[in-house]
């Protein structure tokens, strides 16, 4: 043990799970094993409470009113975004763009960057992107004549960075990685990335969605250009979600809609708009959302992030060693360094199949192709079963998911 | 037998099953008794959209039935097709039309008729159907 994880408060889970009302209900007659937190996290009361707290005690639109409700929504919206950057240790709380969520905030990026990007230019993407991390990009190659190429990645689930180093020139314009892969939840290096891209002037883009809720990314220190969350990933609620952006680069980028609150003047001849960040906020934001997103990371952060990965990985870890333990299972994501997701199949059984029966024993898991196709493509395989994992799971939970899936295995095969 | 007939012969099979598992276990089964698409006919043209599993069918006339064959990668949804195709296969197109699809809801499968779904039972019945309504005209 290292000193500092014997500084590490340990994380007690049972007072934990008792901050989720959703983890005391019944699916099929059996107590729900939630282990499909990469597609969405459970609620923690005090963000439900935050979100109650606002629509009974201060609804109001932000930014415009002079009245008491509108002058404490727009405090508490405003104070959302600056723990936000604190957080994620951004420079400026107007770094911050309050998106819907990280599709949002790359579609965002890639539509300012149309003007910027001309034939002959090369986007890089990695060969482990959510479908959100590549379609924009490809909408936008076909925009500018720009050509996307793939970084490749290795059987493990790693990407080659050989390969990166040899497809990075000075027609390198855009780089987009996923800090942690949702389908198989390898940790990127991000750094090295960033700081290779940075030699051959390319601005790069980190999608942060799947790992927000495990590690906590100091963007400062990664130097990175932008960098996208959904909320709904980390405790908060859906459709709210934040897209870091280097000043100079959300200076450079155009509006990407129009409308209210991104304006400074409006006339028929000529609109001017609104300073940071407000010219990416156009029309009414998702209020409540922003400030639960806020009580979120208020929340995650009263238990630690250095507990939380420490008691993911014993979990992980410990689910990895009893999955391996059943006949004929295959992990794919081998990664040295992977985080809170196990994606697996079972020889000659679909895995559509298993998730069918681990569901009817209170088990939610992911089947599918996890919005990756490449990825399933890669391992030429129609899918995976994709346990995911929070820090209010339990040991308890994942000998029930070993459980259901022997059962699985025993009906199907 | 009469489509209505042998749905209810379903609902009397299925009706022996005290829990889930077993009839899981009946379904799996039925599905290992599917009349088998040919490989032939296993083509892109014949997947029904919206599963997550792929399901092929395959329809051709029989005189004035319509017989229908299909396939799964998946063992589950290839007992689902093979419910549906005992129900309907060799019928008139137009009682393959009228057919109510009510049983699915008796035999405890109605948590698979959400049309969201990912199984797409619902597509499935609509593909049937749908072959039906292009049969039916073709007969006329």
């Amino acid at each position: 043990m290292t000193e500092k994880n014997i500084l590490i408060e340990k994380l007690d889970v049972n007072t934990i799970r008792k901050d989720f009302p959703i983890l005391q209900r019944e699916v099929n007659g059996q107590p729900l094993v939630y282990l499909d937190n990469a597609a969405t996290s459970q609620t923690p009361q005090q963000v439900i409470d935050a979100i109650v707290d606002y629509y009974q005690n201060y609804n109001a639109n932000i930014h415009r009113g002079v009245h008491t409700l509108s002058q404490e929504a727009t405090d508490a919206y405003e104070a959302a975004r600056q723990k936000i950057q604190k957080h994620f240790n951004i420079a400026y709380p107007y770094e911050v763009i309050f998106t819907s969520g990280t599709t949002d905030s790359i579609n965002l990026v890639a539509n300012g960057f149309t003007s910027f990007l001309k034939e002959g230019d090369e986007v890089l993407v990695s060969a482990m992107e959510h479908h959100s991390n590549i379609v924009p990009w490809q909408m936008l190659c076909e925009r500018t004549g720009a050509t996307l190429k793939v970084i490749p990645m290795n059987l493990e689930g790693e990407l080659v960075m050989e390969g990166y180093y040899n497809l990075l020139s000075d027609k390198t314009k855009l780089v987009f990685c996923n800090h942690v892969s949702n389908a198989l939840g390898t940790i990127n290096p991000i750094k090295e990335i960033i700081d290779a891209a940075h030699k051959v002037g390319a601005a790069v883009l980190v999608d942060g969605a799947q790992a927000a809720a495990h590690i906590k990314a100091d963007l400062q220190a990664l130097d990175v250009d932008f960098y996208t969350v959904s909320a709904h990933k980390m405790c908060g609620p859906t459709g709210v979600g934040m897209l870091y952006g280097k000043e100079e680069w959300l200076k450079k980028l155009p509006p990407y809609q129009g409308g209210g609150e991104m304006i400074a003047e409006v006339t028929f001849e000529k609109t001017t708009y609104a300073d940071l960040p407000h010219k990416f906020e156009a029309g009414t934001p998702n209020i409540c959302g922003g400030i639960a997103f806020g009580a979120a990371l208020d929340y995650m952060n009263s238990i630690g992030f250095d507990a939380i990965a420490q008691y993911e990985d014993e979990l992980v870890e410990y689910a990895t060693e009893q999955l391996l333990t059943i006949d004929g299972l295959k992990i794919y994501g081998t990664a040295a360094h992977k985080t809170s997701v196990i994606s697996f199949n079972i020889e000659g059984i679909h895995p559509y199949d298993i998730g069918t029966i681990v569901d009817k024993l209170g088990i939610a898991v992911r089947t599918g192709h996890h919005c990756a196709q490449p990825i399933m493509d890669f391992y030429k395989i129609p899918g995976t079963v994709r346990a995911s994992f929070s820090f209010y799971n339990n040991k308890e939970e994942v000998d029930k998911l070993v459980e259901a899936v022997k059962r699985a295995r025993n009906m199907l095969q | 037998m009469t489509i209505k007939e042998i749905q209810e012969e379903i609902i009397d099979e299925f009706s022996m099953f005290d829990d889930w598992m077993q009839r899981y276990e009946y379904m799996i089964e039925l599905g290992k008794s599917l009349p088998l698409i040919e490989e032939q006919y296993k083509t892109d043209d014949n997947l029904i959209k919206g599963c997550q599993s792929k399901v092929w069918v395959h329809a051709e006339l029989d005189g004035d039935r319509l017989v229908f064959t299909a396939d799964s990668d998946a063992i589950i949804t290839k007992g689902i097709i093979a419910i549906l195709v005992r129900a309907f296969s060799n019928q008139k197109p137009q009682d393959i039309i009228d057919a109510d699809t009510g049983f699915i809801d008796e035999i405890g499968l109605k948590e698979h008729l959400s049309p969201t779904r990912a199984n797409g039972l619902v597509s499935m019945i609509k593909q049937l159907k749908l072959y039906a309504v292009a049969y039916q005209t073709q007969l006329k």
